[in-house]
């Protein structure tokens, strides 16, 4: 069994309710900061964690605070980014549904290390019932003085609400969950000025995950060194992974980072193996966004390395050959899916999704639905391939926010590694509508570009 | 202002309490931040969000019209058309439609003898297939109301509708 930090007492019955909660040891991390460290105590514990934001950039979350612009007499604020959508990822909500708590103590530690008074949670609207288990555990932490004024006599006050979107991809990114935090459409902001320096209500912000607020509870409870002793490398601490697709048991799992993905795939610990003995075509490691594998380069690198669950391994090899851990959205296909219709699906997730500000993207994400919907219906062309690879090409870098980047990678990376099958699709239309591809062709990698 | 809205055209007491207390929740003269929360209320207790519903919401909250218009018209679980009384939301996207989301869909399209996005003749149920609802390791799932669905198959679909039939949820959330 691995360390469990985040996700250790999840079978407790009742953990989801304060009592239970502060049984199993809860709130003890928010008594040794508020009792015995400085707010630059607990920041420089979080750095020394080497913790890395876990919705999907991976930004160190120490130097992130670091940022934080400290004007006199400007309120700041903390936000907690549960919006939750990208397709794939569910363990935000795993975490909240399950044990709220956890978040709030994190909220606490957080707030108090940023010098914040009033913090948000920000849920998607769908999590509605997600909300209402959140905001009971938040009522139980005012009931007992862990949040308002002079929380255990320290000085330190603390307002914490949730608060819910109402159906918007976008709202994921800070600066559009800030927008709508704000009661408007979740259209992003340019960059500069930088949240940390102006984000909501002009003031300064920090935006965190859930996974990444909840993980300051264990580094102050056992201390960042003891933290960055856990996983390899950059890659410190755990990792909450949602599991899904073609595996036989799809959930959520925490891991230590540096598990070898193989490990992840067939250990009856996690997923289980591949669903009714079927063979592993391909993997989404981060959530949709992130570029898909194929077969022969999940359980290795081009390299022939073991391919690990960590920032460094997945992405080994760039976009040529690797992926990226983002959020953590395990997605598993077996031999029976098909790329070109997947690619499809997630093309139209990003055409919905798109705010309409930046013409590369509103129009884009459009074209690319439209022309993947025309190679898997069997009416596609060859210079289809073409055209898409140069529509993702301009998509990508040229908007305001990386839904852009997000759209356009999913699309490259299958025409990279699955262009036969993609080819296939439009030399044998009849054959395609009847049956799926099969596995695509190992290929050798000589030179390795960057 | 327009004319005194009739009676049902308005938030209950139990219900302009609640929007005092989401109000509340944010610094003084930050009361926007209310309205996506309230627009969720108005649109449970309306139905759906025809422009008198913003118009009221607007009123409630101090803010121009507009400013309710252009919120209520980007985010997609608002309705700004009538809707059935139950609304049944499919996920679609990546994990689901590899576990049978377009079955799923069918199935209820055969059904109810509607397509997607459209309500039955009786005014009981919507279907609409939506993207991602964060629930890809249970998949094929749906949402009605604040409920989540999931490991679906057409037995338990039919068994769901049977259930809203003689029980009809809210189609909205937000309504306690």
């Amino acid at each position: 069994m691995s360390k469990k930090l985040l996700l250790e007492h999840i079978d407790v019955e009742g953990i989801r309710t304060y009592d239970v909660y502060r049984k199993q040891g809860g709130y003890q991390a928010v008594e040794k900061a508020l009792k015995g460290m400085s707010s630059d105590d607990v920041v420089e514990e979080v750095k020394k964690s080497g913790l890395r934001g876990r919705g999907g950039a991976g930004f160190p979350t120490g130097m992130k605070w670091s940022f934080l612009a400290k004007p006199d007499g400007v309120p700041r604020h903390l936000l907690c980014n549960a919006d939750e959508s990208e397709p794939g990822t569910f363990k935000d909500r795993y975490l909240m549904e399950k044990i709220p708590h956890l978040l709030i103590e994190g909220m606490i530690l957080s707030s108090y290390a940023l010098g914040a008074n009033q913090s948000y949670i920000y849920i998607r609207g769908e999590y509605m019932f997600v909300m209402r288990i959140v905001e009971q555990a938040i009522a139980e932490a005012y009931a007992n003085g862990w949040l308002g004024k002079n929380i255990m006599g320290s000085g330190f006050d603390l307002d914490l609400a949730i608060t819910p979107g109402a159906g918007a991809y976008i709202c994921g990114e800070e600066t559009a969950l800030i927008e709508s935090l704000e009661g408007k459409r979740g259209n992003p902001r340019m960059k500069p000025p930088f949240p940390a320096v102006k984000g909501l209500w002009q003031r300064p912000t920090v935006v965190n995950n859930v996974e990444t607020i909840a993980a300051v509870v264990p580094i102050i409870q056992h201390g960042g060194d003891a933290y960055a002793a856990i996983g390899i490398g950059r890659s410190t601490g755990t990792k909450l992974i949602s599991a899904s697709g073609n595996i036989n048991k799809p959930g959520v799992y925490e891991i230590e980072l540096g598990l070898p993905v193989e490990e992840f795939i067939y250990s009856e610990e996690y997923c289980g193996g591949i669903k009714n003995g079927k063979r592993l075509k391909a993997l989404i490691p981060g959530g949709s966004s992130v570029p898909v594998l194929p077969h022969y380069l999940i359980c290795k690198t081009a390299a022939g390395e073991p391919r690990l669950m960590s920032y460094e391994s997945l992405a080994d090899g760039g976009f040529a050959t690797g992926s990226m851990l983002g959020s953590g959205g395990f997605i598993v296909y077996d031999e029976d899916q098909c790329i070109v219709r997947n690619t499809w699906n997630f093309s139209r997730f990003y055409h919905h999704e798109s705010c309409g500000q930046c013409s590369p993207c509103r129009e884009g994400t459009g074209w690319m639905e439209k022309v993947l919907h025309r190679i898997e219906e069997g009416h596609g062309t060859m210079e289809d391939i073409d055209l898409l690879w140069d529509i993702q090409r301009k998509i990508e870098g040229n908007t305001i926010c990386p839904l852009g980047d997000a759209a356009a990678w999913p699309v490259a990376a299958a025409i990279r590694h699955f262009r036969e099958e993609f080819e296939w699709h439009i030399n044998e239309p009849k054959l395609s509508q009847e049956r799926n591809y099969g596995l695509v062709t190992e290929k050798t990698f000589d030179a390795q570009p960057a | 202002m327009t004319a005194v809205m009739n009676e049902s055209r308005q938030f209950t007491p139990e219900l302009l309490e609640e929007v005092n207390r989401i109000v509340s929740l944010f610094p003084e003269g930050k009361q926007k931040s209310a309205l996506i929360r309230v627009l969720h209320l108005a649109q449970a207790h309306f139905g759906h969000l025809d422009t008198e519903a913003m118009d009221y919401v607007a009123r409630l909250l101090h803010l121009n019209p507009i400013e309710v218009y252009e919120v209520a018209t980007f985010y997609s679980m608002y309705d700004t058309k009538p809707v059935g009384k139950v609304k049944l939301e499919v996920c679609r996207t990546g994990p689901c439609m590899i576990e049978g989301a377009e079955r799923i869909i069918a199935h209820i399209e055969k059904r109810l003898g509607i397509k997607d996005g459209e309500t039955t003749a009786d005014g009981l149920f919507t279907l609409k297939s939506v993207e991602c609802l964060g629930a890809c390791g249970y998949a094929p799932m749906l949402q009605a109301g604040e409920s989540f669905h999931e490991h679906l198959t057409e037995e338990k679909v039919d068994a769901l509708i049977e259930e809203y039939r003689a029980n009809p949820v809210a189609n909205y959330m937000g309504l306690k």
